[in-house]
């Protein structure tokens, strides 16, 4: 992939940046939506943290010691909601923002004005889960899922809970849209689909997801609304609602939500392993097949959620074998990266690091959710802390690792400035330890029996989760070192090289100096 | 054979493990007690087994690569980057692999659900947040409570040996007959889980759902709700006790004569309900019921003995406090939560919290 045109300074008289507030109020650019998406995500990804330390310093010990039991149902609740529509999704749209346009030659993306909407409708959200805290009766102590009808018993934070959850979904669908129409219409000439970075075929997929689910997620919160207040008894029984019928909606949208989170993580990942292994990603179609296939199946699957409410046993074997397949293409993913890595000149920087510790903890995230697949397996282990231990190694070891590689292997291009290698691993190896300190003994606490969601347990609980409650304090002060590495490398970063990775070979390492101008790609490059 | 062999390799490294490294910590299921939970035990152990070879294979060859193939060490990179019959291998394998998991967990399944020709049916009902037990051959019909004081859960006292899986009445059945169970709940869902009868099912209000075991040796088996029902979702255990045959005849005729006392059918309320029946205790109910957010003054409720917050209560009448505390207002939830109180219940507590915070 070379390309033969892309030198700024052909058109850097362009290259005006607004500066001030407004800048960022008003920017249509790209790489400073992206940008603020990022920071957003970091700024949540605190705030949701923080909401775990509450949560595991009540469960250091067994009795209720630092919070009353509503106020640790609120924690869960909000922890669940920031980190899934706070942190992790918005930090991958900012990934998106930064590289699809640079990905593929095109100068920004499609609709620029709509991108700035998208982000900015965030904050408004954010501010709507934070205030939910603080009016009469507290936050909403339902779980993310928000299942009926104990949502129909909430105080007013479930009403603003529902109406953040509508504008977090009205900004992921216009995100999605943007990313669609870029991908499809802004190619530079000769960039043919199956020419595009994986990291571009993760996120067209995961748009489709998206856009596919959102709008069922938005009906299912509408309907709590109006059960709510309008006494509509879709789900209230007491109006001859059915309250596993929400189960069934929300789970339609919240499996494909998995894979909306690791999708685009699979597609870093498929970025770094090549670049560090100075090969190409070995099996490219068959890596573009596999994530298709995993998306159309996310859609058939969702009531492996659901093995406890009683659905008929044919529903039951169904679900079980549906889910047992995804499987498949997740193995034929892992085993791609293998043998990209396989006779590879590897080497391992922070980036590479990341990207090592997603497959080997995501792998056994997958196998967990391959016992978890298993229906009578599955009753067993259904809402204790095995699930909590499983969606843990997906979404932190997977979807978080993924992040924090992505960031270290492009901060030196979105800076200009090379973060600092020792500290870079130093992060790695204290959120590995800590993340795996945390999680790893919480599959015992969940096969022994502990429920999820419970502030207080018996005693034959209690040396893992004291276990697990100090590996949760590392593994968030841990990532106080992230704030510390940008920020230095922002101050005090040497300066980073166009190609910084050696085996760095897509269009904004080849095609683009470093740092990257503020306009890049007003002429489409040519790619061979 | 694979299926004992997988048990037995299984239940060695876990035992070798546990006892090295961890004390008695416990790393896998609870032991089992029903035909049902032994096939699970050995279905689970398997999986993990196949996993685990998978595992070893997969990140041996990384680790390998890792170790062999660094720059650091001068290994060139190959160019290698495509090959179908490699890609074909690696999806057709772990296809097999699944289908040779998915005969097992069928038999599994359909043994699992089968709820037929039960030999006794227990109705059981969640409520915020207790479980009410009907035996629906019997006339057996009671609610069952945590019985851990409050005390130990705010640590103010030792905690006891089966702190927060206890209860002051325990579900009672006969060892050797299928116990079939209906769950439905009152309120919101809860789930009914004891993990030694390899047993979950969802409590849905509006709906009957069930589920059945057959217990192999008498022992007293604890469990607790396993699905988020509000702030007392931690505070709802399931205890079991499993007798034998005639312990249980004897059990259910000690139950009859019970529950044909003058309390009979009135719905008693809580540990203290029962015998309260006659002369309503408001302090009795305060302590079961009211505490929980009167206590600390939560979701607005006004804190007892705080006479500033509840001077103006005071002052709308009394008839007023009791309309709202038996029909709700603002976040204050009908008889505070508990459905199961009566009316003069009700009116009894509102005076002992009223006499209290004057």
């Amino acid at each position: 992939m070379e390309a033969t045109h892309g030198h700024a300074h052909d058109h850097g008289h362009h290259d005006h940046v607004p500066s001030g507030i407004m800048r960022w109020v008003t920017t249509t650019n790209h790489k400073d939506i992206g940008t603020m998406y990022l920071w957003f995500s970091f700024a949540m990804f605190m705030l949701g943290g923080a909401m775990a330390m509450v949560i595991r310093a009540e469960l250091f010990r067994p009795g209720l010691q630092i919070v009353n039991p509503e106020f640790f149902n609120s924690m869960t609740t909000y922890h669940g909601l920031i980190m899934v529509f706070g942190a992790i999704m918005p930090a991958f749209v900012g990934f998106a923002n930064w590289l699809i346009p640079m990905q593929i030659g095109a100068p920004d993306m499609a609709f620029p004005r709509m991108n700035n909407w998208s982000f900015w409708l965030l904050p408004p959200a954010a501010l709507l889960l934070v205030i939910a805290q603080f009016v009469p009766g507290g936050g909403a102590g339902v779980g993310w899922t928000l299942y009926p009808p104990l949502t129909i018993q909430q105080g007013m934070s479930m009403d603003l809970t529902i109406f953040a959850v509508h504008i977090l979904g009205m900004s992921s669908i216009m995100g999605s849209i943007n990313i669609i129409t870029t991908l499809l219409n802004l190619r530079a000439p000769g960039m043919t689909m199956m020419k595009m970075p994986l990291f571009c075929w993760t996120w067209l997929i995961t748009a489709y997801l998206l856009i596919a689910v959102m709008p069922v997620l938005a009906g299912a919160v509408t309907m709590l609304l109006t059960d709510r207040h309008f006494d509509t008894h879709f789900f209230n029984p007491a109006g001859g609602g059915d309250p596993v019928l929400f189960q069934h909606i929300f789970w339609f949208f919240g499996h494909p939500e998995v894979y909306v989170i690791a999708i685009p993580a699979f597609g870093v990942i498929s970025q770094v392993i090549p670049a560090f292994s100075r090969k190409p990603l070995f099996g490219y179609t068959s890596m573009v097949y596999a994530t298709a296939s995993i998306a159309i199946l996310s859609f058939l699957v969702w009531a492996h959620h659901m093995y406890t409410v009683g659905m008929p046993v044919q529903a039951q074997l169904y679900f079980m074998f549906a889910t047992m397949l995804i499987a498949v293409p997740t193995g034929v993913k892992v085993f791609n990266w293998v043998a990209t890595m396989w006779k590879g000149a590897l080497s391992f920087e922070t980036p590479m690091l990341f990207a090592l510790g997603f497959l080997f903890l995501f792998t056994m995230g997958g196998f967990t959710g391959l016992v978890l697949s298993i229906t009578p397996v599955d009753v067993q282990l259904h809402d204790t802390y095995y699930v909590v231990a499983h969606f843990h190694y997906v979404m932190v070891a997977g979807a978080l690792f993924s992040a924090f590689a992505g960031i270290y292997f492009w901060l030196p291009k979105w800076t200009g400035k090379m973060y600092d290698e020792t500290l870079g691993k130093w992060h790695f190896w204290l959120s590995f330890i800590f993340f795996n300190l945390t999680f790893f003994v919480q599959h015992f606490l969940g096969l022994a029996g502990m429920p999820r969601r419970i502030p207080d347990y018996s005693l034959q609980f209690a040396d893992f989760n004291m276990i697990s409650s100090i590996g949760a304090f590392g593994f968030g002060l841990s990532q106080l070192l992230l704030l510390y590495v940008v920020l230095k490398t922002i101050s005090s970063g040497e300066k980073a090289s166009q190609k910084q990775w050696e085996g760095a070979d897509s269009l904004e390492w080849t095609a683009l100096p470093t740092p990257v101008p503020y306009h890049s790609f007003e002429k489409p490059p040519v790619v061979k | 054979m694979i299926r004992r062999s997988a048990r037995a390799l299984g239940a060695v490294l876990l035992f070798a493990w546990a006892h090295l490294a961890f004390g008695e910590m416990r790393l896998n299921l609870q032991d089992q007690k029903t035909a049902i939970g032994h096939a699970v035990y050995d279905l689970h152990n398997i999986i993990v087994l196949i996993c685990l070879v998978i595992f070893i294979v997969v990140f041996g060859a990384m680790f390998y690569a890792i170790v062999k193939h660094r720059k650091s060490v001068g290994h060139q990179a190959a160019h290698f980057h495509e090959n179908t019959t490699v890609e074909v291998v690696w999806t057709v394998i772990p296809f097999l692999i699944l289908l040779g998991m998915a005969y097992p967990a069928t038999k599994t399944l359909l043994a699992e659900r089968d709820t037929s020709a039960p030999d006794l049916t227990i109705k059981v009902t969640g409520y915020q947040w207790k479980w009410k037990y009907d035996y629906l051959q019997e006339d057996v019909s009671f609610y069952s409570n945590l019985s851990t004081p409050r005390a130990q859960i705010q640590n103010q006292e030792p905690k006891g040996e089966h702190y927060l899986l206890e209860v002051d009445r325990e579900m009672v059945v006969p060892v050797g007959k299928k116990v079939r169970i209906l769950t439905t709940a009152g309120d919101v869902l809860h789930a009914w889980y004891v993990p030694q009868l390899a047993v979950k099912q969802d409590a849905i209000p509006g709906f009957v759902r069930d589920t059945w075991f057959r217990v192999e040796e008498p022992g007293v088996y604890r469990g607790q709700c396993a699905e988020l029902c509000g702030k007392e979702h931690g505070y709802m255990p399931i205890v079991v006790r499993a007798v034998s045959e005639d312990e249980y005849k004897k059990w259910v005729g000690e139950q009859k004569a019970k529950t044909a006392g003058p309390a009979a059918g009135a719905a008693p309320a809580g540990a203290a309900g029962g015998a309260m029946a006659a002369a309503p205790d408001g302090k009795a109910t305060y302590e079961q019921v009211c505490q929980a957010c009167h206590a600390a003054g939560l979701a607005g409720a006004p804190k007892i003995g705080d006479a500033a917050a509840w001077t103006p209560r005071i002052g709308k009448g009394v008839q007023t406090l009791y309309d709202h505390a038996i029909h709700g207002f603002n976040l204050m939830p009908a008889k505070g939560g508990n459905p199961n109180l009566t009316d003069e219940q009700v009116k009894a507590t509102v005076d002992f919290m009223v006499s209290a915070s004057k």
